[in-house]
């Protein structure tokens, strides 16, 4: 780990860098961006706020600039008439009963899906909606993405490439300081010898005393000091070597689909047994199957232009091409917007491997324990690469069974074993161990 | 001193110019040794650019690389669905209601699956009749993941498209050019199956349907179909039975289909002072025989006049002439029925229809109520007049295409050489089969049928109650249904499935509600099969039918009982090393049958059992002729076997796709000529010794306090000390209760918060059917040692069942011979007469006791353990964690219930012990929640503590207290006699909290003082 964030840290730095050399991009994004209320005042309605509508009510379905459940909706004020737009937005089934033609060509050529009524939108937050939907497609985002698509590579290769030219740069200039230096001591020496100052001062004695390594060698009671200090010291570290066998803590696999628990359980807050649901009834916490990651990344198919150009950045992952290799494995078809393919799990690296002759039941811990996700598996919602947090050693488990205290409090189960046991230790805070959670028998079996 | 002698080999030497000699001198060896021989291929080696040195190389540097690579964990994958199945949570179980019928076992059960495996068989307790699984039926899931199956089908030997092999069969059926097209077929008992056939009989209107039982009750069905005019069985509840008198009939074990224990099991419970009393006569000595109150072994031809003296006393009309002895037996027999009136019943399991019918009429008369003739047993339907009738036919030329459906007669017809010429005779021969057995080798087309768990089916088991098969995982293998491959071949485009929805819908049964409960009630005909070739005549009247017993003759010949194992019954799954290890109850003996002969009848014909010094059984072989053929056997010398009888077990002998060590013992089917099981067979002593592989060495108990026995009218007194007492030590000279905390050393553990785990085993509903044993493999992982390593003792069952017979009549006349003794010689010498003791009785009283780990609170296991892998749990259970045992064995040394079991080998992923651990597709059955144990570890019987942790999270998940009768373990839960019963003694509301203060209760040695958390319940016999 200590190297990944080394390594992150210098990204950092090319980073700040990159952002020097590209800001004339930046600058002509916060033009385009600064164009879009611009063209919403121009029809008298306010695009800020609709963009706030249309992430509320209608970003599930609709996209601006691509087809997503229903159809992209830029534009869309162009194509129809407005009242019609007013009367299809607050129930669009009541007009399609109504038999309106335009309505109902509408109704078929999506699949005959009925979209969602919104009769608590009005007029005006229908044009706030509009004017955001019909804010034009911002040239340069599209460009970065296209260029994404096609040059991936390329835009990779850039970052390297100023890093490297930085890194050349700094070593002339280290270089140029060791020529300088070794120039200025010469002409030092030359002017000290020109003075007639004696440089180099030699000792006579220094040449008849003995060698300290001889000296070493002689001290008998120095010699064992020093093997019995060597010994120890070897001794503790080989132990430690030993001890660390099958320990695989900090493990980071490489996973077949670069998945950011950071992205998902930190910047989005998805709760942990959202997708590892089977942790609240099972031995196993489940890794999900992937028909739970369609249920989002259905119409998430590609990530904001922020969190796109942080992949690219700090991480050097193309975010949308992961969710690209997802739709591959569940056979999606983003276009069509529905299953074609066939179906290929996906071979994840298991990260935490408890031997077969340890029984653990995630349902105790989290269901009945109630114990959160992070006390093993850390600072989950930080990891961009999931590893290995705690060591999963039994002396780990031990030390957690004597030292937790427990709270029985509100499971019907316990009732009756925590009156009985808090009156024995005194009432007293109990930990597992108190319940027996040291026995042999209770993991091995 | 340098000595300058020389000495001379040879005067050759002498000459100086001797090539030989020269050339001798010079080579170390008289002739080159032959380093290519044991080198291997010369060329190869001379090719080779390996020296030695590299060689050493690759070693050193492999064994380093081993090493280092060790302290690498491998990678490991996880794969999840790609779409995630509704139901199915990874690590938890999911339980389907299904049907085992495979034409031998019938019995509803529950399949628990994880993760889409089936990984065990459960009672279903919610079926109404037959939901209790046998040592079989828990077994049959192993089939499943048998890697000898069939796997594909084929046509004339080559495996085929399923398209290419209906064309090609739907061609032969079509060109039979108005010959018959025979379909001889297990007995089906389907609703569903049936309609099949008559879509068959639709497109091939010369088709003949023959129902063949491997194992026949042709008498019983005659009788039954003569007096009510159905071809079923009597069906039995023994629930509220009081007297019960079986002649030949091993109801207990698997006659007419079994399933008759648990009802029985609930009878022989004492009850307010009351409990059922049970006579049986029989020849062979047998489960039931074994649980009888009084048991008389006799000759067939004797049954058969006892159920003349039976029907005469109790129905009326002459009573033939019977020994002194029998007499006084039937007299006694007689008064119990009378007594019991409608609560008593007569079995009778000779094959005469004669004698059937007389027991019909005899139960007709007692009014029973035991006996249920209205909603009769349907799954016996086969009939050999008609099998003989189809073999005629087809040596006749008349067959044209023959089907078989779910049979093996070539394997287990009588005649089986007359079966294999006839079907010579026959142009097409169709198979459909599980594996290619005998028949299915012998056909030009064999449809590959899937196992049970991979099919669809309703079987209607009793008049009525129509139960449902359903799949539990997807087929394994590239296999199709028999009931779909003739619905093909047929021409329906309609799938078995469906049509078995359909069936359900016209009965008016709700189908999901059906398929969660495994079965349902139906008020339709009564499912018949079969075309009954010669009506049975119904003028047989009990009167001819009395005389005709009273008449018969005892052969001069002994008479051979062919009879059923509770292993293998009749062969089906004669490739599960579950059951070809599953020791048979009463002779305790493993992978084997042979010859079961009385004391008696041994001795007169020389015929030996000893034990040599590893302890092991060895045995003479015999000859046995029956009809003109003869096959050789082991002979093991059986008390209670009625001498002039013996007894062969018919299932064994199977030869083609059964691996190498489940070919075990001599098929006996030959001598089952016509389906009838008893025959008249000459006995020769024959040359060589057999190595029989048996699990318990000593048969008596020597007056041992093991076993406790009483009999009703003690118990009635209630008189604890009497038939219960507690051993006592003396403390200060005072005789002190063991129990006392004054004559204890140990300092007791504090189990009174949470739960404290016993179990009750009572001796009184145990069978010794062995379906716990089964039920314990399953769900521990039990491996599987073979039969030379249990040959050594060194079987891995973590449950047994003791079997012990008495030495005297009773075990009772044990125990006062012993206490009778006095001094050592003489005629009540100690010395000679533990000697006797050792010798069971020829007709001894016989009594099981399962045993396994008794979880000793003061448990001796745990402080001999020198790495404390042996420890002691709150919660009673004695926990064993093999990762941290060393194998000492010290534990097993001082385990006073022998119960632990060392694993001498690794037994999984070992070629030297290939059963289903070796294979990947065997290993699907393993429990995932159970360690599979290595090599150099004791392991031992846990209580399933993994059933009992999950039964707490299940609460805890919850958030309630665990409910009375919610902990189980495998045996408990796979016991129908309801003899054990498992739970927390710290509710004091609980079943197994009463069942402890029982005046019955008992642990077994406690003169030990190890406080065992397994207890027994005295068996009462009612005399």
């Amino acid at each position: 780990m200590i190297n990944k964030k080394l390594h992150f840290s210098a990204w950092r730095f090319v980073l700040a860098l990159a952002i020097v050399l590209f800001s004339t991009t930046a600058m002509a994004q916060d033009d385009a961006s600064a164009g879009e209320p611009a063209a919403a005042q121009a029809s008298g309605a306010d695009a800020a706020k609709g963009k706030e509508l249309f992430n509320a009510n209608c970003a599930a379905c609709h996209k601006l600039y691509k087809k997503a459940v229903g159809p992209a909706l830029n534009g869309v004020s162009e194509k129809y008439d407005r009242e019609w737009l007013y009367k299809w937005i607050n129930n669009s089934a009541a007009l399609i009963a109504s038999g309106d033609p335009q309505a109902v060509a509408l109704y078929n050529e999506w699949g005959q899906q009925n979209m969602n009524a919104f009769p608590g939108l009005s007029t005006q937050d229908i044009d706030n909606i509009l004017a955001y939907t019909d804010t034009p497609k911002p040239e340069k985002a599209a460009g970065a993405v296209a260029g994404a698509q096609q040059g991936g590579a390329v835009a990779g290769g850039d970052n390297s490439m100023t890093n490297n030219i930085i890194l050349a740069a700094l070593a002339i200039v280290l270089l140029l300081l060791v020529v300088l230096l070794v120039v200025v001591n010469k002409t030092l020496k030359r002017f000290a010898e020109a003075n007639g100052i004696q440089t180099e001062i030699i000792d006579e004695e220094e040449l008849d005393r003995k060698p300290i390594w001889k000296a070493f060698v002689e001290n008998q009671f120095l010699v064992l000091v020093t093997s019995i200090v060597l010994l120890f010291a070897s001794l503790y570290f080989v132990y430690g070597a030993m001890m660390s066998v099958g320990v695989d803590q900090g493990y980071a696999p490489v996973q077949p689909i670069h998945y950011s628990h950071r992205i998902h359980a930190g910047t989005n807050q998805i709760d942990c047994k959202y997708c590892h649901s089977s942790a609240r009834e099972s031995k196993h916490s489940g890794i999900p199957s992937l028909n739970v990651c369609m249920n989002c990344h259905k119409s998430i198919a590609e990530v904001s232009e922020e969190t796109y150009q942080e992949g690219m950045n700090e991480y050097g992952i193309d975010y949308n091409k992961e969710i690209q290799k997802l739709y591959k494995a569940t056979g999606w078809n983003p276009d069509e917007m529905k299953y074609a393919g066939e179906g290929e799990p996906v071979r994840w690296v298991r990260i935490h491997n408890l031997p077969d002759l340890a029984y653990f039941n995630h349902a105790q811990h989290v269901t009945a324990g109630k114990i959160e996700c992070q006390t093993c598996h850390g600072p989950v919602e930080e990891m961009e690469v999931m590893y290995q947090y705690s060591p999963l050693t039994m002396g780990w488990c031990i030390n957690c069974h004597r030292e937790t205290n427990v709270d029985l409090k509100g499971n019907g189960y316990y009732e009756q074993i925590h009156k009985e046991l808090s009156e024995k230790r005194g009432g007293r805070q109990l930990t597992i161990a108190d319940l027996g959670g040291l026995e042999c028998g209770k993991c091995h079996y | 001193m340098a000595t300058t002698k020389k000495y001379w080999k040879s005067t050759a030497q002498l000459q100086d110019d001797n090539e030989i000699i020269q050339s001798l001198e010079q080579n170390e060896f008289a002739s080159p040794i032959p380093t290519d021989e044991f080198l291997g291929n010369d060329e190869a080696m001379e090719s080779s650019s390996t020296s030695r040195r590299d060689f050493l190389k690759y070693v050193g540097f492999s064994t380093a690389a081993a090493s280092l690579a060790a302290c690498e964990g491998p990678v490991v994958n996880s794969v999840p669905y790609v779409n995630q199945p509704e139901r199915i949570i990874p690590g938890m179980a999911n339980y389907y209601a299904t049907t085992i019928a495979n034409g031998y076992d019938f019995a509803s059960v529950l399949i628990k699956t994880r993760e889409g495996r089936p990984i065990k068989v459960e009672n279903n307790k919610d079926a109404a009749f037959r939901g209790s699984a046998s040592a079989r039926a828990h077994a049959s899931v192993l089939s499943l993941y048998d890697t000898n199956r069939l796997q594909y089908p084929t046509a004339n030997g080559e495996q085929v498209e399923w398209s290419q092999l209906d064309r090609q069969v739907k061609e032969k059926l079509a060109g039979v050019a108005g010959k018959e097209i025979a379909i001889l077929s297990r007995t089906f008992a389907s609703p569903t199956y049936n309609k099949v056939i008559s879509k068959f009989k639709e497109a091939y209107p010369t088709t003949t349907i023959t129902v063949y039982d491997t194992v026949s009750e042709d008498a019983a069905l005659d009788a039954f179909n003569a007096k009510y005019g159905v071809r079923a069985l009597t069906d039995y509840n023994f629930t509220d039975a009081v007297s019960i008198v079986s002649v030949g009939a091993d109801f207990v074990g698997d006659w007419q289909g079994g399933g008759f224990n648990k009802g029985y099991g609930q009878s022989r419970v004492p009850k307010n002072g009351k409990m059922s009393q049970h006579i049986q006569f029989e020849s062979n000595m047998s489960l039931s025989g074994a649980n009888a109150d009084r048991r008389f072994p006799v000759t067939p031809t004797e049954q058969k006049h006892i159920i003349a003296a039976l029907y005469s006393k109790i129905v009326g009309g002459p009573s033939p002439k019977l020994s002194d002895k029998l007499s006084k037996a039937v007299e006694q027999a007689a008064i119990s029925l009378k007594r019991a009136g409608s609560k008593a019943v007569v079995l009778c399991g000779l094959p005469s229809m004669e004698a059937q019918l007389l027991t019909l009429e005899i139960n007709e008369a007692l009014a029973s109520s035991i006996a249920d003739v209205k909603a009769p047993i349907m799954t016996r339907q086969g009939n050999r007049k008609a099998v003989k009738g189809l073999v005629s036919r087809m040596n006749a030329g008349q067959v044209g295409v023959v089907i078989f459906a779910d049979v093996d007669p070539v394997y287990s017809y009588d005649d089986n050489d007359a079966f294999a010429k006839a079907l010579t005779k026959v142009s097409t021969k169709i198979s459909l089969a599980t594996r290619a057995d005998a028949t299915a080798v012998k056909s030009d087309y064999v449809a590959a049928t899937p196992h049970y768990l991979e099919a669809w089916g309703d079987t209607e088991i009793k008049k009525g109650y129509v139960y449902l098969t359903q799949p539990t995982i997807n087929t394994l293998f590239d296999t199709r249904q028999a009931e779909d491959s003739l619905l093909v071949w047929a021409g329906s485009t309609s799938s078995y499935s469906d049509l078995v929805k359909e069936t359900a819908s016209t009965n008016g049964a709700s189908w999901n509600q059906s398929l969660h409960d495994g079965f349902y009630a139906y008020s339709g005909p009564v499912v018949e099969e079969g075309e009954v070739d010669a009506p049975v005549s119904s003028t047989v009247s009990a009167a001819s039918a009395l005389s005709k017993l009273s008449a018969a003759k005892q052969p001069s010949d002994y008479e051979l009982v062919l009879y059923t194992k509770a292993g293998l019954g009749d062969g089906t799954m004669a490739n599960n090393p579950w059951l070809q290890e599953l020791p048979d109850p009463i002779t305790r003996t493993t992978w084997d049958n042979y010859v079961t002969i009385s004391q008696k009848d041994a001795e007169s014909l020389g015929i030996e059992n000893y034990n040599v010094a590893n302890g092991a059984l060895d045995g003479s072989y015999v000859n046995v002729t029956v009809n003109g053929k003869t096959e050789k056997l082991p002979a093991l010398i059986q008390p209670g076997q009625a001498p002039g009888t013996i007894g062969v077990a018919l299932g064994y002998g199977k030869k083609e796709a059964i691996q190498e060590e489940m070919q075990t013992g001599v098929n006996a089917y030959p001598f089952y000529k016509d389906g009838l099981n008893v025959q008249s067979a000459s006995v020769a002593l024959a040359d060589g010794i057999h190595e029989f592989a048996c699990t318990q060495l000593q048969n008596t108990m020597m007056g041992r306090d093991i076993i406790r026995e009483t009999d009703l009218a003690t118990y009635k007194t209630g008189n604890k000390d009497e038939f219960n007492p507690m051993p006592e030590v003396s403390l200060n000279h005072i005789e002190t209760p063991v129990t006392s905390p004054d004559v204890d050393l140990w300092e007791s553990f504090d189990r009174s918060v949470g739960h404290h785990f016993n179990m009750s085993i009572d001796l009184n509903a145990c069978t010794g059917c062995g379906a716990c044993v089964i039920a314990c493999h399953a769900e521990n992982n039990v491996p599987v040692v073979g039969k030379t390593e249990v040959r050594k003792s060194r079987d891995m069952h973590w449950l047994r069942i003791d079997r012990y017979y008495s030495s005297t009549e009773s075990f009772e006349g044990d125990e006062s011979k012993k206490d009778g003794f006095e001094g050592l010689f003489g005629d009540n010498g100690s010395l000679g007469g533990f000697g006797e003791l050792e010798i069971p009785a020829d007709n001894p009283q016989v009594a099981f006791q399962p045993v396994m780990c008794q979880h000793c609170n003061h448990a001796p296991c745990e402080t001999v353990c020198p790495v404390a892998a042996s420890s002691h749990g709150r919660q009673g259970q004695n926990h064993m964690a093999y990762n941290r045992c060393v194998g000492t064995r010290y534990c097993a040394n001082n385990c006073p219930y022998k119960v632990r079991r060392f694993n001498w080998f690794l037994y999984n992923g070992n070629d030297e012990f290939d059963y289903h651990m070796n294979n990947d597709l065997g290993r699907m059955v393993i429990n995932p929640d159970v360690t599979v144990r290595s090599r150099g570890v004791m392991e031992k019987c846990s209580l399933c503590i993994q059933m009992t942790q999950m039964t707490i999270l299940e609460a805890k998940k919850d958030g309630r207290p665990v409910k009375d009768g919610e902990f189980a373990t495998a045996c408990s839960n796979a016991c129908s006699d309801g003899a054990i019963t498992f739970g927390d003694i710290n509710d004091k509301d609980s079943e197994i909290f009463k069942v402890k203060q029982q005046d019955r209760m008992y642990h077994l040695l406690e003169e030990v003082g190890t406080e065992p958390n397994v207890m027994y319940q005295v068996k009462v016999r009612n005399v």
